[in-house]
């Protein structure tokens, strides 16, 4: 049988061996935590706490402005320092509520929650809600959102994205191996909203260990079903990941549930699980703390709030010499940091540290049109055609080469021979149409 | 904060398959060929080929400097260019015409239209169709074992009859490096175990020209004159080194196909209805022009909007 996959995609070297067997441990949080207002997609959250205020762990510090937003909750028991601009991952200053920790870890009372099937669905999608769930892969999405599509009968596929195809993270793995339980109970909460919903849990296929240990706990469960999806880079993008398990495909101007898909993370689907079952808010994650820079390169759990620079101490600091990049996130599509006192959030999936920074290595050249970047696009485009209308603003000409359906994976960036920068023209553009789009409307 | 960090936008990680690497891979794979040529045609090929090569590179080196533009020899396409010329050219050249379409080469076809990548005709091809309209009688003499002989497509296009296993192995007169279909091959598996080249250029091209062959040449249905077409003239050669050519072939994959089928029916125009026996060259050179209206109507489906399959 052929492997479940999608067309295009690279092979990069994945440097997981580096962490993929240290256990996770719990990282100590910082004196300072720092909990930007704007952690999710959507509106920013409101404080409803005031500058002076002593706050509990687990306990809401903003709440969400409006349906597409999320709240934030304190990790640690403090006193609110200042609300004010704060340095982020983006390298720009964003609103922040910051406390300063007193190393108490009192915590506040868990919400209020009932056994799973004594609620009524739009009690559990409010929880999860209340709870501030939102997609933990990156990207951010609230997902009581996603949870609330238009047509709930329509939904056919739960899909727990499990294949954690960026190179050098962990963290799903490791989630995978040591709290699978936690997973499918999450995912089988996911599918009881739904009547007519199945639940896929998709693992790459380098991971058999993952994929071993799922079957065997959803041997008795009828509707939910393991599968293995061939190692490659965007395995774990949304539509690519669709496409795989299911063989629909999406395009821009489609959410996964007009294809009867809602796809979750790994992290956001425990987080599920621990709002619904034991009534506890997001507060912590899985963060991987690798790369060749890292002296001892580990899993932790880290209280969202925590500044970066702290987990880089845990991890035993710098090996040899300061590294020339730092990344948070995998090195396809994470940021890199200029400033490591900024807060990991409930998005931030790795801190990666590279000694060499390939990028500043090489050189960008003509294109010799070898066709590369055409191979490996998992949206079938022409990348170095659209670079160039990007590079000459030629915006009708870029939308009519489809620039719109690239989803910034960024692998014809990394194939490209010439090693010229096709996403980032493309991902400056396409932005730019997006926005002339909603500027008309 | 520290200042010595590098921040880019992603990705932060890059192939190590660069250009430079790709040409060399091309020039590794052209040495069956051009050691075969300089073993079948004596040192004056040697020569012929170390006059283009410099040739190339000396002229792509002197147009940088003199137009005050990054020198790129250090990619070298310009290498690839010269040899490429020089595979295409009879041993008995004399070597000012050999020097003289280099610089055509890389000067008018390439440079002036940018340099690497932005030349919308294979340089090494247009330069041997210039020569040829220029020095007619020289760039068709072909001496071999010292007396001049009609080349076996040649022959063959006269009614003559010609030893296929000769022109299988290569020892059969022609331009240096086109004779040995066994060397050439040897070269394009070497491409394609590396993923340089597909084959949907070069087996639409020769599967194309075969069908053309047998349907309108008088002897298209004979065995014998096809493989003789097949392993005679510059058709090995120009399908898997020459139209394959990154620049001037198309970048869509039907647009790949459509264009290995138009050179397969313009080879086979040139080759059947024409006075020349050889048509290799002016049907890649013809078909280059028609690269950006062939990728204009094959454009492909996105994925989401048909593309996935």
């Amino acid at each position: 049988m052929a492997k479940l996959t999608f067309k295009g995609g690279i092979h990069p070297y994945d440097g997981k061996d580096l962490s993929k067997n240290k256990p996770i441990v719990d990282a100590d949080a910082t004196d300072i935590m720092v909990y930007p207002l704007s952690q999710h997609i959507g509106a920013p959250a409101k404080p409803i706490v005031s500058v002076g205020e002593r706050v509990l762990g687990n306990q809401k510090i903003a709440e969400a402005d409006g349906f597409v937003s999320s709240p934030i909750y304190a990790s640690v028991s403090g006193t609110v320092k200042a609300i004010e601009p704060r340095r982020v991952v983006t390298g720009a200053k964003a609103m922040s509520i910051v406390i300063e920790n007193d190393h108490m870890y009192e915590i506040a009372p868990p919400i209020p929650v009932q056994p799973i099937a004594a609620m009524t669905q739009e009690e559990v999608i409010g929880l999860v809600k209340e709870a501030g769930i939102i997609g933990m892969g990156g990207a951010g999405f609230p997902t009581h959102v996603k949870l609330s599509p238009k047509n709930p009968d329509q939904i056919h596929y739960i899909i727990a994205n499990c294949a954690e195809c960026e190179p050098y993270l962990t963290s799903d793995y490791r989630r995978m191996i040591e709290e699978p339980e936690k997973l499918v109970s999450g995912l089988k909460i996911m599918i009881s909203l739904f009547k007519h919903a199945k639940g896929i849990l998709a693992v790459e296929d380098n991971k058999p260990d993952a994929i071993k240990l799922l079957k065997e706990l959803t041997i008795d469960e009828p509707r939910i079903e393991v599968k293995a999806l061939k190692t490659k880079y965007p395995q774990g993008s949304e539509r690519q990941l669709i496409y795989a398990t299911t063989g629909r495909a999406i395009n821009s101007t489609m959410l996964p549930a007009d294809a009867g898909c809602i796809v979750d993370n790994v992290d956001t689907i425990v987080a599920i699980y621990h709002a619904v079952i034991e009534g506890k808010p997001l507060t912590e994650r899985i963060v991987t703390v690798t790369g060749d820079a890292i002296r001892f390169p580990q899993n932790y759990r880290v209280k969202c709030g925590t500044l970066y620079s702290s987990l880089i101490e845990a991890a035993g600091g710098f090996k040899d010499a300061y590294p020339e990049k730092i990344i948070s996130g995998g090195p396809m599509m994470g940021r890199a940091l200029f400033d490591l006192d900024v807060p990991t959030t409930k998005a931030s999936s790795a801190l990666l540290c590279l000694k060499k920074d390939e990028v500043k290595a090489s050189k960008p050249s003509n294109c010799i049109n070898c066709g590369m970047c055409v191979q490996v696009c998992p949206s079938r485009l022409i990348p170095s055609r659209l670079a160039d209308f990007a590079e000459h603003l030629d915006k009708e000409k870029f939308e009519k080469y489809n620039g719109l359906e690239c989803v910034e994976c960024g692998s014809c960036s990394y194939i490209c021979p010439a090693k010229r920068q096709l996403v980032q023209s493309i991902g400056t553009v396409r932005k730019q149409v997006l926005a002339d789009k909603r500027n008309k409307k | 904060m520290n200042e010595n960090i590098n921040v880019s936008a992603s990705p932060h990680i890059r192939n190590k398959l660069n250009t430079s690497m790709i040409m060399f891979m091309v020039i590794i794979a052209l040495l069956p060929a051009t050691l075969f040529g300089i073993y079948n045609f004596g040192i004056r090929a040697a020569l012929i080929v170390f006059v283009c090569i410099v040739g190339a590179v000396a002229s792509e080196f002197i147009y940088e400097k003199l137009m005050k533009l990054p020198v790129t020899i250090g990619d070298l396409s310009a290498v690839v260019t010269g040899l490429l010329l020089a595979l295409n050219l009879p041993s008995s050249i004399p070597w000012w015409i050999a020097l003289l379409g280099s610089v055509f080469a890389i000067i008018i076809v390439k440079m002036l239209f940018g340099g690497i990548g932005q030349n919308f005709m294979n340089p090494a091809l247009g330069a041997r169709c210039f020569l040829l309209i220029c020095f007619t009688a020289r760039m068709t003499n072909f001496t071999y074992d010292g007396v001049s002989t009609a080349t076996p497509l040649a022959v063959l296009k006269s009614g003559g009859s010609v030893n296929a296993w000769d022109m299988l192995t290569g020892f059969i007169p022609g331009t240096i490096g086109e004779t040995s279909v066994i060397a050439i091959l040897i070269g394009a598996i070497i491409l394609f175990i590396f993923g340089i080249i597909d084959g949907k250029i070069p087996f639409a091209y020769i599967i194309t020209f075969v069908l053309f062959l047998i349907l309108f040449a008088d002897q298209g249905r004979d065995p014998y004159y096809l493989t003789c077409q097949l392993c005679g003239g510059g058709l090995m050669l120009g399908a898997f080194f020459m139209a394959t050519d990154y620049a001037t072939s198309p970048i869509t994959d039907s647009g790949k196909i459509l264009y290995g089928i138009c050179l397969g029916i313009m080879t086979g125009i040139f080759r059947v209805f024409s006075s020349s026996a050889e048509g290799v060259s002016y049907a890649i050179i013809f078909c280059n022009l028609l690269v950006p209206l062939i990728e204009n109507i094959t454009l492909p489906k996105c994925f989401g909007k048909g593309g996935e399959a």
